[in-house]
């Protein structure tokens, strides 16, 4: 958590000014650090060193042409791909860190994306004590992804057949099915909550809050659903049988394309960290403030599910995490059993208690175990991708 | 220091009745007014030669336009908007004509009323408060504006206006996400001020308010402690709380004809001619997730925002001001991400539209959670915002990456009437 400067004072005032004034350098630090420096051109791709020890191993990319460029290293055949940066524009720099045994290389810059790339042969030594580094990290990072892959199309599996029982249930006008359903089946998106979110068209359509719509703008999907089944005191009219048939109907039909499209999907190791960050984003912005279920008051339902999903990423990536990141590692074990306790207090039954039942002071406790959490897990993906 | 375009050349051509706090720091002497350079930290640290050469650091107060708007960006802002309590429209009058020569007062650095802080009776309270002592005019500038509810209330027309409302002055759609706490929000009329020290202005919101005192009470009010926008090519681009650079390609004072464009209302006749060399001032709470940011990858910040972090430039590459090559193609789809923040705001992809923006970071302590309550208070002067605001907020609202960690949490459109010369009274084009 960033520390707070008192900001009222006016001799604070002027301090805040020269200290945000003050940076304008921001230029990565190249000084200290033992970084390869990569100058990519038109027609030369030229490294500091051809040469450096194992282990962690930073590049830094210029590119001094005038396309897009990118940088690789790939293994001595030339065809696997031990790391890479893309996307670098004209003039700027771009870092690549990977994780790399002792061994033969091949560097390559692709100024305009295009062709083999400028090529050179390059040779890294043993690596310094304590980097010990898996002679086959490419394998356990596949492992890894495939693990999530087949959790993400279980997920989604379970989150049609559900969302069907509930369609049938909310159709038919049986409420108290379909009230008991609504936590439970929602719980499988909450899981893959940033897999759904990545499909741009069908996360509004499916998730969208009232607030989140534009003026005039047509509403569906599961927090339409809510309002009808939780509605507010005064003020509501009550969705007619043909309207509820319709909402139904569209969200099993909208389910079941984004079932389809998450077999198509193709996960990488800093997709799956990055999404267990998000996922804490979620509770953290969405339902440790109530926001998220304003009517059914299910939050910690949807609480539960995204650190779930982000558990299992982790999980799935654990591997990857070698001698150096132990740390971390041991960080993210502790955090997440530490916030599970806390959630596990507040479970009734096979569900939890309603966010609007809880006092203050547990809404600050899970809050500020979200953020202890939150803090290592954002430093995941920097760790996996090496 | 570099002067604004609109600092005063002739002090003494401004009516020198009221105390003058700048006067009172010539008769401190060096010592006094090196305690005072101290306190500031900044604005007047030429202040030693003040003994010899009057160091100005006034906005002009009277002028085609209002102070506030295109004046080179102030550090500090105290806005607050104000709800009238009378029915009388010859209150409402009296009321701007006070707030005018208080204004007039503040602005050249001078205490409010005839008497100032201390020259009045031992008997009765101080006419101004006094807090702005010892402190020079510091480039306040204070803005004046109208809101639609002080037209109309409940459909209502107020004080016989209902026929000059603009055409312009609309009622804000709902933006996607919209937050909006209504005590945060609205407001028959706007105070803007700005200045160097942020003492001047809070000093000039507070005795506005004192003098609405019956007429009018504060709806809402906010403080900003650092810009985040340039007004002028001598001002270096400022960060916003996220850390960027942003508002790079903002309107500038030097730039007359696209203010003329974009900023300045013009034209008009019958009903709406008053609001001729006005603008239009748009205002919004942006509240950040601080916290979520700062968790996020430098990678996710930038293609959030589609700039570097380092030096603001454009990840189609360059320098800051490089122009952003938005058809330069990456290695899955184009290099400036569709949903980045400079993409969606640029002029390019708005039908050519371009704002004046004159924002503030803001933070207001935390809430509840241990979380900074801080963001942006968005501020935007525009000749119309159903072109100029509306289309591309909900153009924002709905694509832009950034709005998963911003929330709107208070909204206000002010129309803003012209500058005026000495003898009038701000708005008074609304009552004749």
């Amino acid at each position: 958590m960033k520390q707070l400067r008192p900001l009222y004072l006016s001799a604070a005032f002027s301090v805040a000014v020269l200290a945000l004034s003050g940076c304008t350098t921001n230029a990565p630090d190249s000084s200290a650090d033992d970084s390869i420096k990569v100058n990519s051109t038109a027609d030369a791709c030229a490294l500091s060193a051809a040469t450096a020890p194992g282990g962690t191993v930073k590049f830094e990319v210029k590119n001094d042409g005038t396309q897009v460029t990118e940088f690789y290293l790939l293994a001595e055949d030339g065809l696997r791909i031990v790391g890479e940066v893309e996307n670098i524009g004209p003039g700027l720099t771009r870092d690549l860190v990977v994780m790399a045994p002792e061994g033969k290389y091949i560097t390559a810059c692709k100024p305009g994306m295009v062709g083999e790339g400028i090529r050179a042969g390059f040779e890294l030594s043993a690596a310094p004590e304590g980097q010990t580094v898996s002679a086959d990290r490419a394998e356990l990072q596949k492992q890894a992804v495939t693990l999530y892959a087949a959790y993400v199309k279980d997920q989604a599996e379970q989150l049609l057949a559900g969302t069907k029982e509930f369609a049938t249930a909310f159709e038919q006008g049986d409420e108290a099915t379909a009230r008991a359903l609504y936590p439970q089946v929602r719980m499988h998106w909450e899981r893959i909550e940033p897999v759904a979110e990545s499909f741009g068209d069908l996360d509004p359509i499916l998730d969208a809050r009232e607030a989140d719509l534009e003026a005039d703008q047509e509403w569906t999907g599961w927090h339409r659903a809510e309002k009808d089944l939780w509605p507010p005191a005064s003020g509501y009219t009550s969705m007619t049988a043909p309207q509820r048939a319709a909402l139904a109907q569209k969200m099993v039909a909208d389910t079941e394309e984004l079932q389809a499209r998450v077999l198509t999907l193709t996960f990488t190791p800093d997709k799956l960290a990055n999404g267990a960050k998000e996922l804490l984003d979620e509770v953290a912005t969405g339902k440790v403030t109530g926001e998220e279920e304003i009517w059914s008051h299910t939050d910690l339902w949807d609480f539960q599910a995204n650190v779930d999903g982000a558990r299992i990423a982790y999980e799935d990536l654990k591997p990857l995490l070698g001698d150096a990141d132990a740390e971390l590692d041991a960080a993210l074990d502790a955090k997440f059993s530490a916030l599970q306790k806390i959630l596990d207090t507040h479970k009734v039954g096979d569900g939890f208690t309603f966010y609007n039942d809880l006092t203050e002071v547990q809404v600050k406790e899970l809050s500020t175990a979200v953020d202890a959490l939150a803090e290592p897990l954002s430093k995941l993906t920097a760790a996996v991708v090496k | 220091m570099s002067q604004p375009p609109t600092a005063d050349k002739d002090p003494s051509s401004t009516s020198q009745r009221g105390f003058s706090r700048r006067a009172m720091l010539g008769a401190l002497g060096a010592g006094g007014l090196g305690v005072a350079a101290g306190a500031l930290g900044q604005g007047i640290l030429s202040g030693s030669q003040a003994a010899a050469v009057p160091v100005s650091d006034v906005v002009e107060f009277y002028g085609e336009h209002q102070a506030g708007i295109a004046t080179e960006a102030q550090d500090r802002m105290h806005m607050a908007a104000f709800d009238i309590i009378t029915q009388d429209r010859a209150e409402v009058i009296a009321l701007l004509k006070d707030w005018t020569d208080a204004i007039e007062h503040m602005m050249r650095g001078a205490d409010v009323g005839e008497f100032g802080a201390t020259g009045g009776s031992y008997d009765a309270p101080p006419e101004d408060t006094g807090e702005a002592l010892d402190l020079s005019a510091s480039h306040l500038s204070v803005t004046v504006g109208f809101g639609r509810s002080f037209f109309l209330t409940n459909s209502q027309p107020r004080f016989g206006l209902s026929d000059k409302i603009p055409e312009a002055l609309v009622q804000l759609p709902h933006f996607p996400g919209d937050a909006l706490e209504d005590a945060r929000s609205g407001g028959d009329l706007v105070v803007q001020a700005c200045a160097d020290d942020p003492q001047v202005a809070v000093h000039a919101v507070r005795n506005l308010a004192r003098i609405a005192f019956g007429t009018a009470t504060v709806r809402w009010s906010q403080i900003g402690f650092g810009r985040t926008s340039s007004t002028s090519t001598a001002q270096k681009t400022p960060r916003n709380l996220f850390g960027f650079k942003d508002g790079t390609a903002n309107l500038k004072a030097e730039e007359q004809k696209a203010l003329d464009e974009h900023v300045w209302v013009s034209g008009k006749t019958g009903n709406e001619a008053w609001m001729n060399a006005g603008s239009y001032l748009v205002a919004r709470r942006i509240r950040m997730h601080i916290e979520t940011w700062d968790r996020s990858s430098l990678r996710e910040q930038e293609n959030i925002f589609g700039r570097t972090k380092a030096q603001g430039a454009p990840l189609s590459g360059g320098t800051e001001f490089s122009e952003p090559d938005f058809a330069m193609e990456g290695r899955s789809g184009p290099i400036m991400p569709m949903d980045s923040h400079v993409r969606l705001a640029h002029p390019d992809t708005n039908a050519g539209v371009r704002m004046l923006r004159r924002g503030f970071n803001y933070t207001d302590g935390s809430d509840g959670l241990g979380r900074l309550d801080a963001g942006l208070f968005f501020i935007a002067f525009v000749v119309d915002p159903r072109t100029h605001f509306i289309p591309m907020q909900n153009n924002l609202a709905k694509n832009d990456a950034l709005s998963e960690y911003l929330k709107h949490t208070g909204s206000g459109l002010f129309a803003v009437p012209p500058g005026i010369r000495a003898g009038q009274y701000l708005g008074q084009g609304l009552f004749t």
